[in-house]
Protein backbone atom coordinates (compact mmCIF):
# COMPACT_ATOMS: atom_id res chain seq x y z
CA UNK A 1 0.00 0.00 0.00
CA UNK A 2 3.05 2.30 0.91
CA UNK A 3 4.00 1.54 -3.18
CA UNK A 4 0.71 1.88 -4.14
CA UNK A 5 0.43 5.70 -2.31
CA UNK A 6 3.94 6.58 -3.58
CA UNK A 7 3.10 6.20 -7.06
CA UNK A 8 -0.59 7.11 -6.72
CA UNK A 9 -1.60 9.17 -10.64
CA UNK A 10 -1.76 12.83 -9.97
CA UNK A 11 -5.35 12.88 -10.75
CA UNK A 12 -6.67 11.37 -7.93
CA UNK A 13 -5.00 13.75 -6.13
CA UNK A 14 -7.53 16.34 -5.70
CA UNK A 15 -10.72 13.76 -5.24
CA UNK A 16 -8.40 12.83 -2.05
CA UNK A 17 -8.01 16.01 -0.80
CA UNK A 18 -11.30 16.80 -0.80
CA UNK A 19 -12.67 13.54 0.86
CA UNK A 20 -10.02 14.10 3.68
CA UNK A 21 -10.40 17.85 3.82
CA UNK A 22 -14.43 16.90 4.30
CA UNK A 23 -13.54 14.05 6.63
CA UNK A 24 -11.57 16.10 8.60
CA UNK A 25 -13.78 18.47 9.27
CA UNK A 26 -16.64 16.43 10.20
CA UNK A 27 -14.72 15.02 12.78
CA UNK A 28 -13.92 18.50 14.12
CA UNK A 29 -17.36 19.29 14.00
CA UNK A 30 -18.32 16.30 15.94
CA UNK A 31 -15.56 16.85 18.47
CA UNK A 32 -17.14 20.63 18.99
CA UNK A 33 -20.53 19.55 19.29
CA UNK A 34 -19.95 16.28 21.72
CA UNK A 35 -17.64 18.80 23.72
CA UNK A 36 -20.64 21.35 23.98
CA UNK A 37 -22.92 18.86 24.54
CA UNK A 38 -21.09 16.55 27.35
CA UNK A 39 -20.38 20.67 29.07
CA UNK A 40 -24.44 21.07 28.72
CA UNK A 41 -25.31 17.81 29.91
CA UNK A 42 -22.96 18.47 33.06
CA UNK A 43 -24.00 21.99 33.82
CA UNK A 44 -26.39 22.63 36.60
CA UNK A 45 -26.70 26.31 35.61
CA UNK A 46 -29.28 26.95 32.88
CA UNK A 47 -27.37 29.37 31.08
CA UNK A 48 -24.99 27.16 30.78
CA UNK A 49 -26.68 24.26 29.46
CA UNK A 50 -28.99 26.42 26.60
CA UNK A 51 -25.48 28.12 25.60
CA UNK A 52 -23.69 24.58 25.45
CA UNK A 53 -26.62 23.32 23.46
CA UNK A 54 -26.79 25.67 20.92
CA UNK A 55 -23.45 25.27 20.64
CA UNK A 56 -23.65 21.77 19.86
CA UNK A 57 -26.30 22.84 17.68
CA UNK A 58 -24.89 25.31 15.49
CA UNK A 59 -21.46 22.48 14.92
CA UNK A 60 -23.68 20.33 13.98
CA UNK A 61 -25.49 22.09 11.58
CA UNK A 62 -23.18 24.36 9.85
CA UNK A 63 -19.69 22.18 10.18
CA UNK A 64 -20.43 18.66 10.54
CA UNK A 65 -23.18 18.47 8.26
CA UNK A 66 -21.43 20.15 5.13
CA UNK A 67 -18.62 18.46 5.76
CA UNK A 68 -19.99 15.05 5.57
CA UNK A 69 -21.35 15.95 2.23
CA UNK A 70 -17.88 16.74 1.15
CA UNK A 71 -16.44 14.05 2.35
CA UNK A 72 -19.24 11.54 0.51
CA UNK A 73 -18.72 13.62 -2.47
CA UNK A 74 -14.86 13.28 -2.29
CA UNK A 75 -15.25 9.83 -1.42
CA UNK A 76 -17.54 8.77 -4.13
CA UNK A 77 -15.12 10.58 -6.60
CA UNK A 78 -11.75 8.67 -5.35
CA UNK A 79 -13.98 5.80 -5.63
CA UNK A 80 -14.58 5.88 -9.16
CA UNK A 81 -11.22 7.40 -10.31
CA UNK A 82 -9.29 4.23 -8.57
CA UNK A 83 -11.93 1.98 -10.28
CA UNK A 84 -13.52 0.22 -7.21
CA UNK A 85 -16.31 -0.29 -9.25
CA UNK A 86 -15.33 -2.76 -11.71
CA UNK A 87 -13.73 -4.58 -8.67
CA UNK A 88 -16.36 -7.78 -7.45
CA UNK A 89 -14.33 -8.09 -3.95
CA UNK A 90 -13.73 -5.06 -2.28
CA UNK A 91 -11.53 -5.15 0.26
CA UNK A 92 -12.28 -4.53 4.61
CA UNK A 93 -11.28 -1.06 4.69
CA UNK A 94 -13.69 -0.05 2.05
CA UNK A 95 -16.31 -1.49 3.89
CA UNK A 96 -16.02 0.21 7.13
CA UNK A 97 -15.51 3.11 5.41
CA UNK A 98 -18.95 2.68 3.76
CA UNK A 99 -21.10 1.02 6.54
CA UNK A 100 -19.66 3.71 9.62
CA UNK A 101 -19.97 6.56 6.42
CA UNK A 102 -23.81 5.90 5.97
CA UNK A 103 -24.16 4.83 9.30
CA UNK A 104 -22.95 8.18 10.94
CA UNK A 105 -24.56 10.68 8.43
CA UNK A 106 -27.98 8.52 9.46
CA UNK A 107 -26.81 9.51 13.18
CA UNK A 108 -25.84 13.21 12.44
CA UNK A 109 -29.37 13.84 10.81
CA UNK A 110 -30.38 12.55 13.82
CA UNK A 111 -28.36 14.07 16.16
CA UNK A 112 -29.19 17.46 14.33
CA UNK A 113 -32.75 17.40 14.57
CA UNK A 114 -32.45 16.26 18.04
CA UNK A 115 -29.93 19.09 19.12
CA UNK A 116 -31.99 21.32 17.63
CA UNK A 117 -35.38 20.67 19.43
CA UNK A 118 -33.59 19.77 22.50
CA UNK A 119 -31.50 23.25 22.68
CA UNK A 120 -35.17 25.08 21.48
CA UNK A 121 -36.87 23.42 24.50
CA UNK A 122 -34.00 24.24 26.67
CA UNK A 123 -34.71 27.43 26.08
CA UNK A 124 -38.12 27.88 26.75
CA UNK A 125 -38.33 25.32 29.59
CA UNK A 126 -35.73 27.58 31.38
CA UNK A 127 -33.42 24.48 33.12
CA UNK A 128 -35.12 21.36 32.42
CA UNK A 129 -32.81 19.03 31.72
CA UNK A 130 -33.64 18.37 28.46
CA UNK A 131 -33.66 14.09 27.37
CA UNK A 132 -33.43 15.31 23.71
CA UNK A 133 -30.01 16.77 23.87
CA UNK A 134 -28.33 13.43 26.40
CA UNK A 135 -29.92 11.08 23.73
CA UNK A 136 -28.13 13.45 21.20
CA UNK A 137 -24.83 13.61 23.14
CA UNK A 138 -24.75 9.68 22.93
CA UNK A 139 -25.38 9.13 18.82
CA UNK A 140 -23.17 12.10 18.49
CA UNK A 141 -20.13 10.44 20.55
CA UNK A 142 -21.05 7.39 18.87
CA UNK A 143 -20.62 8.98 15.41
CA UNK A 144 -17.53 10.16 16.60
CA UNK A 145 -16.07 6.72 17.52
CA UNK A 146 -16.94 5.39 14.71
CA UNK A 147 -15.54 7.81 12.33
CA UNK A 148 -12.72 7.78 14.49
CA UNK A 149 -12.42 3.78 13.07
CA UNK A 150 -12.78 4.72 9.70
CA UNK A 151 -9.82 7.26 9.85
CA UNK A 152 -7.77 3.90 11.39
CA UNK A 153 -9.78 2.33 8.70
CA UNK A 154 -8.98 4.26 5.69
CA UNK A 155 -5.36 4.94 6.60
CA UNK A 156 -4.02 1.53 7.30
CA UNK A 157 -6.11 -0.50 5.21
CA UNK A 158 -6.62 -3.64 6.90
CA UNK A 159 -7.64 -6.80 4.82
CA UNK B 1 -1.45 -4.74 9.10
CA UNK B 2 2.18 -4.19 8.95
CA UNK B 3 3.88 -1.81 10.93
CA UNK B 4 4.05 0.70 8.79
CA UNK B 5 0.39 0.78 8.07
CA UNK B 6 0.42 1.04 11.53
CA UNK B 7 2.43 4.03 11.88
CA UNK B 8 0.14 5.63 8.76
CA UNK B 9 -2.63 4.88 10.37
CA UNK B 10 -1.35 6.85 13.74
CA UNK B 11 0.12 9.80 11.69
CA UNK B 12 -3.07 10.01 9.74
CA UNK B 13 -5.35 9.99 13.25
CA UNK B 14 -3.19 12.49 14.61
CA UNK B 15 -3.82 14.53 11.63
CA UNK B 16 -7.20 14.58 12.41
CA UNK B 17 -6.71 15.38 15.81
CA UNK B 18 -4.69 18.61 15.12
CA UNK B 19 -7.40 19.52 12.64
CA UNK B 20 -10.17 18.89 14.70
CA UNK B 21 -8.55 21.10 17.49
CA UNK B 22 -8.56 23.85 15.12
CA UNK B 23 -12.31 23.97 14.31
CA UNK B 24 -12.98 23.73 17.74
CA UNK B 25 -10.87 27.07 18.35
CA UNK B 26 -12.50 28.14 15.20
CA UNK B 27 -15.77 28.00 16.80
CA UNK B 28 -14.73 28.91 20.11
CA UNK B 29 -13.43 32.51 18.51
CA UNK B 30 -16.76 32.68 16.04
CA UNK B 31 -19.09 31.76 18.94
CA UNK B 32 -17.23 34.39 21.12
CA UNK B 33 -17.43 37.01 18.64
CA UNK B 34 -20.60 38.87 20.43
CA UNK B 35 -19.78 38.21 24.07
CA UNK B 36 -19.49 41.10 26.15
CA UNK B 37 -19.98 39.66 29.62
CA UNK B 38 -17.06 38.02 31.34
CA UNK B 39 -18.66 34.70 32.45
CA UNK B 40 -20.37 34.21 29.31
CA UNK B 41 -16.86 34.45 27.44
CA UNK B 42 -15.24 32.01 30.51
CA UNK B 43 -17.76 29.69 29.77
CA UNK B 44 -17.17 29.59 25.95
CA UNK B 45 -13.65 28.41 26.69
CA UNK B 46 -14.70 25.69 28.45
CA UNK B 47 -15.27 24.34 25.38
CA UNK B 48 -11.53 24.59 24.47
CA UNK B 49 -9.78 22.12 27.02
CA UNK B 50 -10.34 19.70 24.95
CA UNK B 51 -9.16 21.46 22.34
CA UNK B 52 -5.84 21.74 24.18
CA UNK B 53 -4.95 18.06 23.97
CA UNK B 54 -6.61 17.21 20.79
CA UNK B 55 -3.92 19.55 19.75
CA UNK B 56 -0.90 18.27 21.59
CA UNK B 57 -1.86 14.79 20.17
CA UNK B 58 -1.96 16.24 16.76
CA UNK B 59 1.37 18.37 16.93
CA UNK B 60 3.30 15.63 18.54
CA UNK B 61 1.50 12.56 16.59
CA UNK B 62 1.90 13.90 12.90
CA UNK B 63 5.17 15.23 13.84
CA UNK B 64 6.57 11.79 15.23
CA UNK B 65 4.57 9.16 13.03
CA UNK B 66 5.50 11.36 10.10
CA UNK B 67 9.41 11.10 10.62
CA UNK B 68 8.87 7.54 11.55
CA UNK B 69 7.15 6.40 8.58
CA UNK B 70 9.86 8.75 6.62
CA UNK B 71 12.61 6.64 8.07
CA UNK B 72 10.36 3.09 7.82
CA UNK B 73 10.04 3.72 4.05
CA UNK B 74 11.80 2.58 1.33
CA UNK B 75 10.26 5.40 -0.92
CA UNK B 76 10.19 8.57 1.19
CA UNK B 77 13.34 10.03 2.71
CA UNK B 78 13.44 12.70 5.32
CA UNK B 79 15.19 15.03 3.62
CA UNK B 80 12.81 14.61 0.66
CA UNK B 81 11.97 17.96 -0.33
CA UNK B 82 7.91 17.48 -0.36
CA UNK B 83 9.14 15.98 3.30
CA UNK B 84 11.18 18.73 4.66
CA UNK B 85 8.40 21.24 3.16
CA UNK B 86 5.80 19.64 5.29
CA UNK B 87 8.27 20.04 7.91
CA UNK B 88 8.66 23.32 7.59
CA UNK B 89 5.23 23.81 7.25
CA UNK B 90 4.23 22.01 10.56
CA UNK B 91 7.54 24.44 12.83
CA UNK B 92 5.29 27.70 11.07
CA UNK B 93 1.95 26.64 12.20
CA UNK B 94 3.20 25.47 15.66
CA UNK B 95 4.87 28.85 16.28
CA UNK B 96 1.69 31.02 15.03
CA UNK B 97 -0.82 28.26 16.98
CA UNK B 98 1.26 29.00 19.88
CA UNK B 99 0.74 32.93 19.13
CA UNK B 100 -3.06 32.39 18.85
CA UNK B 101 -3.20 30.35 22.06
CA UNK B 102 -1.53 33.47 23.78
CA UNK B 103 -3.58 36.01 22.72
CA UNK B 104 -7.07 34.23 23.66
CA UNK B 105 -5.60 32.51 26.51
CA UNK B 106 -5.42 36.20 28.20
CA UNK B 107 -8.46 36.59 26.68
CA UNK B 108 -9.93 33.70 28.81
CA UNK B 109 -7.70 34.41 31.98
CA UNK B 110 -8.81 38.11 31.83
CA UNK B 111 -12.77 37.18 31.70
CA UNK B 112 -12.00 34.69 34.69
CA UNK B 113 -10.00 37.39 36.64
CA UNK B 114 -13.12 40.22 36.47
CA UNK B 115 -15.59 36.76 37.33
CA UNK B 116 -13.19 36.43 40.35
CA UNK B 117 -13.20 40.35 41.05
CA UNK B 118 -17.27 40.02 41.11
CA UNK B 119 -17.23 42.41 37.78
CA UNK B 120 -19.73 40.15 36.06
CA UNK B 121 -20.93 42.94 33.79
CA UNK B 122 -20.55 43.91 30.15
CA UNK B 123 -16.84 44.53 29.28
CA UNK B 124 -16.37 46.39 26.43
CA UNK B 125 -12.72 45.54 26.89
CA UNK B 126 -13.07 42.14 27.15
CA UNK B 127 -14.72 41.96 23.80
CA UNK B 128 -12.25 44.19 21.91
CA UNK B 129 -9.58 41.66 23.19
CA UNK B 130 -11.75 39.04 21.81
CA UNK B 131 -11.71 40.89 17.86
CA UNK B 132 -8.32 41.64 18.13
CA UNK B 133 -7.42 41.32 14.31
CA UNK B 134 -4.20 39.75 15.68
CA UNK B 135 -5.54 36.52 17.20
CA UNK B 136 -8.26 36.61 14.37
CA UNK B 137 -4.98 36.68 11.45
CA UNK B 138 -2.64 34.82 13.66
CA UNK B 139 -5.54 31.93 13.86
CA UNK B 140 -6.46 32.55 9.92
CA UNK B 141 -3.11 31.66 9.38
CA UNK B 142 -2.60 28.41 10.99
CA UNK B 143 -5.36 26.89 9.06
CA UNK B 144 -3.88 27.95 6.13
CA UNK B 145 -0.59 26.82 6.98
CA UNK B 146 -2.33 23.40 8.42
CA UNK B 147 -4.45 23.20 4.85
CA UNK B 148 -1.08 23.62 2.74
CA UNK B 149 0.44 20.92 5.04
CA UNK B 150 -2.62 18.45 3.75
CA UNK B 151 -1.68 19.60 0.37
CA UNK B 152 1.71 18.86 0.56
CA UNK B 153 0.97 15.34 2.44
CA UNK B 154 -1.84 14.46 -0.22
CA UNK B 155 0.17 15.82 -3.68
CA UNK B 156 3.31 14.85 -2.13
CA UNK B 157 5.28 17.41 -5.19
CA UNK B 158 8.99 15.99 -6.25
CA UNK B 159 7.96 12.48 -5.21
Amino acid sequence: MSVLAAIRPDDWNFPLLVHVLGATLLVGGLLTAVVALFLGWRRQRNADAVVFGRVAFRSLLFVAFPAWWIMRIGAEWIYSREGWDDVDSEPDWLGIGYITSELGGLLLLVSIILAGLGARRLARTGGEASTLLRVATVLVAIALVAYVVAVWAMAGKPG
Amino acid sequence: MSFYEWLLALHVLAAFSLVAALVLYSFVIAAGWNLVVPSDVSRMFRLSRVGDVAIAVGAIGTLVFGIWLAIDSDDYQVWDGWVIAALVLWALSMETGRRTGAVYNGVRDRARALVAEDRDSPQPELNAMLRSSTGLALHAATVVLIVALLVVMIYKPGA
